[in-house]
């Protein structure tokens, strides 16, 4: 037997190719998505650009009245603000801010979202109704001012780890209004799945309860919660900045977004670069992450994967 | 449908008495709670604080006080002098019967403000909703029938931007625009006006009125009009696949009456619903707009009662507001029922 030949031989004269998985083929579909991709690398450009805010030669925090409101320039790029401070820098710090915001309000959703919706989904009965019942209320909120109750409230409030205007205080507040919609989708993959014969299956061979819903339900969820999750990012990095813009979100001198923003309203039409700047990562990041979810979504669709093979 | 709408009625009673527990929770969890907007200044001696929290029955346990901002207490002896004795019935009637307290600032019973500044959100949302339904249901349609044209293209592109742009920043990029930097040729003022409602001092007129409304509907619109546009447009091309639309056209129907007799009317359903489902943004109206463009409404009412610790009035407001959002829903799901015979609930 030639060594080179195809262990898997050939079919109508065609070799036959190992079956791909699953991934490889969402990981193929992802990279046809042009907007996927150009977010993607904006994304990792941005994140990048706020690792490294350390290497800027300004303090995003010492002011420098010497140098106050200075129009964007060579020295520095995106101006100065009323107090002197590098726009540039405070940008990407601020940056920090909003992208740390936005990972802990996902992190957040996920650890009570996920088993709440489990739990939900897969003992049903009472349990689910209650469930059921507190996230509809939770949702029924009219949720910008909610946040800002929430936020108004929370940052006075003598509660372990959230404490004052934190980054921490912000994602706890933005946590308690986006967890439903996680645990409502986990949730409903449950319902679709439960009655299935091979779950059916794995309770006839005596399966324990967190056996079925990690390993054998919650699995089919994951494509969804990814795309949820990732523009869940988007939302929380939205919603902080406004937040912060109103004044119910991160405090000066720490930079965010949209602290920089509100800071930005005093002087509009004399230094407009103070506003320009700040918002617009804000949308580049936002449009990124939708990008990449909508790529996701595409992506991770089981009917278009499938479709894929011929 | 009868007995759904009932039920779905009774169901809606005890979620919005968990919000109302929820939010009288919340309020009180804050050190000082709803004495914080009075005690603002430490200088307030021990003795005037504890006279009013006899006075307002803030001295009582939490779940009393709970009940009595639910159903009132005009039917019990309460302190009304905050000496220490009962002496006489309550004045209060809960918001049960629709008694939401008065401002902790002003003293105006939170109704008469609610009352006061509706009309104008409601004013402003209805341009705002009307405009969006003028560009988006066109775009939406034009998509969906050149799927992946040039304007399709464009069209998606510009709606994902909408999307994406946040709606504050919008707002200062306006401003800066319109008022900052364009000026009307004729007159050499800005543009269009910074906000108000109507320029100070100047008669009531459709155009001043119009200039003031421009920019603050441009800003809301740009984000409702992405997400409806996409929204008709996928509706749009679920609706073109289906079997009785290829019905139509193997009968013979002319093209014109198969899009928009057939295709639209049905693609619209979900547009409906959708819309039920925003309509409380009517009454919450758009806090962003109405804080950079000083319009008078629900939004600016709520974020100065919240900056002020009024209470009393971000109660009222997110109660109602979370009323109306149930509403919506049960409108949402009879509209869906009635537009489409195939849904039928039980």
């Amino acid at each position: 037997m030639n060594s080179n030949e195809n262990p898997l031989g050939k079919i109508n004269n065609k070799p036959v190719r190992p079956p791909e998985t699953m991934t490889t083929l969402a990981w193929k579909r992802f990279r046809r998505h042009p907007g996927a991709v150009a977010g993607s690398i904006i994304l990792t450009l941005l994140i990048l650009m706020t690792v490294f805010a350390g290497l800027s030669p300004y303090d995003p925090e010492v002011s420098d009245i010497k140098n106050r409101y200075q129009a964007p320039s060579l020295e520095h790029p995106f101006g100065t603000d009323g107090l002197g401070r590098d726009l540039l820098t405070r940008t990407l710090y601020g940056g920090r801010v909003s992208m740390s915001v936005g990972l802990m309000v996902v992190g957040i959703t996920l650890s009570i979202g996920v088993p709440i919706g489990s739990i939900a989904g897969y003992y049903g009965g009472w349990i689910d109704n209650v469930l059921m019942r507190v996230i509809d209320a939770t949702l029924s909120i009219p949720s910008l001012m909610f946040l800002i109750l929430l936020a108004a409230i929370l940052r006075e409030a003598e509660l372990p780890f959230v404490k004052g205007n934190s980054v921490m205080t912000i994602a706890v507040v933005l946590g308690v209004l986006t967890w439903p919609t996680v645990a409502r989708l986990v949730r409903a993959v449950f319902l679709t799945v439960r009655e299935t014969d091979y779950v059916k299956a794995a309770e006839a061979l005596g399966a324990s309860a967190p056996r079925i819903i990690l390993r054998e339900i919650l699995p089919n969820g994951f494509g969804p919660i990814i795309v949820e999750s990732t523009l869940g990012v988007g939302y929380a990095i939205m919603e902080e900045s406004g937040l912060s813009f109103l004044g119910f979100g991160i405090m000066p001198p720490t930079p965010s977004w949209g602290n920089m923003l509100n800071n930005a309203q005093e002087h509009l039409s004399t230094y407009p670069w103070l506003a320009i700047f700040p918002g617009l990562m804000i949308f580049l990041t936002i449009i990124s992450v939708n990008y990449i979810g909508d790529g996701l979504r595409d992506a991770l669709d089981p009917y278009k994967i499938l479709g894929k093979i011929e | 449908m009868g007995t759904y709408i009932v039920r779905r009625l009774l169901q809606a009673i005890p979620m919005l008495l968990l919000v109302s527990i929820a939010l009288f929770a919340l309020v009180n969890i804050a050190p000082g709670g709803p004495m914080s907007a009075y005690s603002r200044t430490n200088r307030m001696p021990e003795e005037k604080k504890e006279e009013i929290r006899r006075k307002f029955g803030l001295d009582k346990p939490l779940p009393v006080q709970y009940v009595v901002w639910l159903v009132g207490n005009d039917w019990m002896q309460i302190d009304t002098d905050g000496d220490g004795i009962s002496d006489g019935n309550g004045t209060r009637l809960g918001i049960l019967r629709g008694d939401f307290g008065f401002s902790y600032k002003t003293r105006e019973p939170v109704l008469a403000l609610i009352a006061d500044r509706l009309p104008n959100t409601v004013y402003l949302m209805f341009f705002t909703l009307l405009f969006t339904g003028i560009v988006a249901v066109p775009v939406g349609v034009i998509s969906a029938i050149k799927q992946y044209s040039g304007f399709d293209i464009t069209a998606t592109t510009l709606s994902f931007m909408g999307q994406a742009i946040p709606e504050f920043w919008l707002g200062l990029l306006l401003i800066l625009l319109f008022y900052g930097t364009l000026d009307n040729p004729f007159t050499g003022e800005a543009l269009f006006p910074s906000g108000g409602m109507q320029t100070l001092g100047a008669e009531f007129s459709i155009l001043d009125r119009a200039r003031h409304l421009f920019l603050p509907v441009l800003m809301g619109l740009v984000g409702w009009v992405a997400w409806y546009s996409r929204f008709l447009r996928s509706s749009m091309l679920e609706v073109i696949n289906q079997d009785y639309i290829r019905t139509a056209r193997a009968k013979g129907q002319t093209e014109q009456k198969v899009l928009y007799k057939h295709a639209l009317r049905n693609a619209l359903i979900p547009l409906v619903t959708m819309f039920a489902l925003d309509f409380p943004y009517i009454f919450t109206g758009s806090l962003y707009a109405e804080l950079l463009f000083s319009w008078p409404g629900m939004g600016r009412l709520f974020y100065n009662a919240a900056t002020s610790r009024d209470y009393p009035i971000l109660m009222a407001i997110l109660i109602i507001g979370s009323g109306i959002v149930v509403l919506s829903n049960l409108m949402a799901d009879i509209a869906y029922a009635y537009l489409d015979p195939r849904v039928r609930y039980e």
